[in-house]
């Protein structure tokens, strides 16, 4: 089998590439590399795991027969180290090197590990696959921890933070922004999801800094936040965010041009022929400003994918607007929604706001000339999805305006035209 | 693909459909048991929304492209090769409610099955039954199941 499609990277974004080659090229040879020796498996599971929510077999995002079924040679356990953009090679590590007609460049993210002092001390993580998630488990069962400090109160933080306090842990999280999950909440949001931490025993530290894991016999025993505080334990995580993983990108003097990501066009096309790069490694267009960002979210990640993986094939490309800004993360078991510009909207938007303290609940909308470009929901998210498709489609919602935060706000509420839209089922795209 | 269609000037609000896919998809399969004791265990996959005069039954559209597909991070939502339905397979879901964030029609909602008790609810077109429930008991052929 010769390597039309090579494929570096075996997580959301190459197999929505695999999958999307498959539909117009059914023969053409496909190689998926991956660093890690694993079958393809969901990331965003890994806190669910380390919870004992989901075990080995439910770790699985593809059948077993994934690879076989869709005639794809996985080249699992090597990592990728040179790209030869000029020639059409990559190297492996092992020296192994690939030809390739087309190539992906799906390599996700890599933690950031701020260099505070004792960061490299025993008992400090990185939360982001699945063989972080088995290391914290050991370590915690090995060391029998009972003491641990998350830092970084975002998605991964809370969900790592959770994780940990389901399995008996006393937890502390310590978060630099003034709140929890910054990004994606305001205030009035993020107060009801620190409450649900707080209600479960985590311990909340936000507009705190650390500034060193303190060690004792190269474990760390502490952490220090800047005053002089110090919160004693036995396990860190460090859960401060993602940045592209271009790496692999950065070799080829230049031929790939890298910025934080790699970056890309609405076809997910590198600057090099025939190089491709999709999901968290890319930077491509965010949808509401039109700039070149990396925004490292699962949906995304499979769009690009898909949309990368359709133009190997040399099919016609799907219409890409951009990546959309948004996050669904349940929080403690309390959900929370937040879709486009909705945490910090900017002075001339409208926003819209109806809450009810007692259940808790908590809806926002961010208009902006008539349309909506942000939405936020925590507790009753149901048909959150709504107002998603509005911000996606840019459908002008001036007529309806009163109805978005009423009980018996739904399709029946959109513009006649959006409204046929969705009920032919043509799908969106997020 | 065939797709549930509403017909929303026949329409009456009787809210049946609702009423019909909860029985069809409760544990007892009984009209009074499952209406009294597992309302509220069970979310319908069909929902009557009205404003004023007008009324109309919504459920999921079954997507060409389906962002539920896409945003799935559990491999649980997924297309029945055979029907072309988009189904979600409870044991699988640990209700991140990605679906629920991006369903452009507000269909897919936060049910309580799965191991967790917490699982995304929605139409499974009646899990490939000729004609599924809502249709087949809507007393004015508001709902209808067809080609288009
Ligand atoms: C704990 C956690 C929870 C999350 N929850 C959510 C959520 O609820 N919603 C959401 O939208 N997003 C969530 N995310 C983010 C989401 O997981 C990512 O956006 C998504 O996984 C990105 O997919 P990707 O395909 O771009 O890359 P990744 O999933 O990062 O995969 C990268 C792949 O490339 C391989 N690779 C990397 N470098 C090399 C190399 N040099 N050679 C060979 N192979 C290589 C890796 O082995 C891996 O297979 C979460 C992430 C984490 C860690």
């Amino acid at each position: 089998m010769d390597t039309r499609h090579l494929i570096i990277g075996n997580s959301v974004a190459a197999v929505a590439a695999v999958e999307a080659i498959r539909e117009v090229d059914e023969t053409g040879g496909i190689v998926m590399v991956s660093r890690e020796p694993r079958h393809v498996y969901s990331r965003p599971l890994i806190s669910y795991w380390l919870a004992g929510k989901v075990d080995d077999r439910r770790m699985d995002w593809r059948p077993r027969s994934f690879y076989d079924e869709l005639k794809v040679r996985a080249v699992l356990g090597k990592e990728a180290v040179r790209l030869d953009a000029a020639k059409h090679v990559v190297e492996l590590a092992d020296g192994g090197r690939i030809g390739y007609e087309k190539l992906l460049i799906a390599t996700g993210g890599t933690p950031i590990v701020p260099r505070i002092k004792g960061h490299d001390a025993a008992g400090v993580f990185t939360f982001t696959e699945w063989a972080d998630a088995e290391r914290v488990r050991d370590f915690i069962r090995q060391r029998k921890v009972g003491r641990a400090v998350v830092v970084g109160a975002g998605m991964i933080g809370v969900k790592a933070a959770e994780a940990l306090a389901g399995i008996g842990v006393k937890v502390t999280v310590v978060e630099l922004a003034p709140r929890v999950l910054a990004a994606a909440l305001d205030e009035p949001a993020a107060r009801l999801a620190a409450g649900a931490m707080t209600e479960a025993g985590v311990e909340l530290r936000c507009g705190a800094e650390v500034e060193a894991v303190v060690a004792r016999e190269r474990h760390a025993a502490a952490v220090r936040l800047k005053g002089g505080e110090e919160l004693p334990c036995e396990l860190v995580v460090v859960a401060v965010g993602v940045a592209p993983n271009a790496q692999l990108a950065r070799t080829t003097a230049g031929a790939v041009e890298v910025d934080r990501g790699v970056l890309v066009d609405d076809l997910m096309r590198t600057t090099a022929p025939d190089v491709y790069a999709a999901g968290d490694v890319a930077q491509g267009r965010e949808a509401l400003s039109g700039t070149k960002r990396a925004i490292p979210i699962w949906p995304g990640a499979f769009r690009q994918g898909r949309i990368a993986g359709l133009g190997m094939a040399g099919a016609e490309p799907e219409r890409y607007d951009g990546a959309l800004v948004m996050n669904s993360v349940s929080v403690f078991g309390l959900p929370t929604v937040s879709v486009g510009v909705a945490a910090q909207p900017p002075g001339d938007a409208e926003v819209l706001v109806s809450e009810n303290a007692g259940v808790p609940s908590y809806r926002k909308v961010v208009l902006k000339g008539g349309r909506i470009i942000g939405a936020m929901l925590v507790g009753d998210i149901d048909r959150a999805g709504i107002f998603t498709g509005l911000i996606r489609s840019g459908t002008d919602v001036s007529s309806v305006k009163e109805l978005l935060l009423t009980e018996q706000f739904g399709v029946l509420s959109l513009p006649a035209e959006y409204r046929k839209h969705v009920v032919a089922g043509a799908g969106i795209e997020v | 693909m065939k797709r549930i269609y509403a017909r929303e000037e026949f329409c009456l609000g009787c809210r049946l459909c609702e009423i019909h896919c909860l029985v069809r998809h409760s544990k007892s399969k009984k009209l009074i048991k499952a209406f009294r004791k597992e309302r509220g265990e069970v979310v319908p996959g069909v929902m009557v929304e009205s404003a004023g005069h007008v009324t109309f039954a919504m459920q999921c559209r079954h997507c060409d492209t389906a962002p539920c597909l896409e945003a799935c991070i559990t491999g649980a939502m997924h297309r029945d090769k055979k029907t072309g339905a988009v189904i979600c397979d409870a044991d699988k879901c640990v209700g991140c409610w990605m679906c629920v964030m991006v369903c452009p029609a507000g269909a897919v909602r936060r049910g309580k099955d799965g191991k967790e008790g917490k699982a995304a609810s929605k139409c499974d077109l009646c899990a490939g039954d000729k004609t599924p429930v809502c249709v087949l008991n809507c007393p004015n052929e508001a709902i209808v199941y067809e080609e288009r």
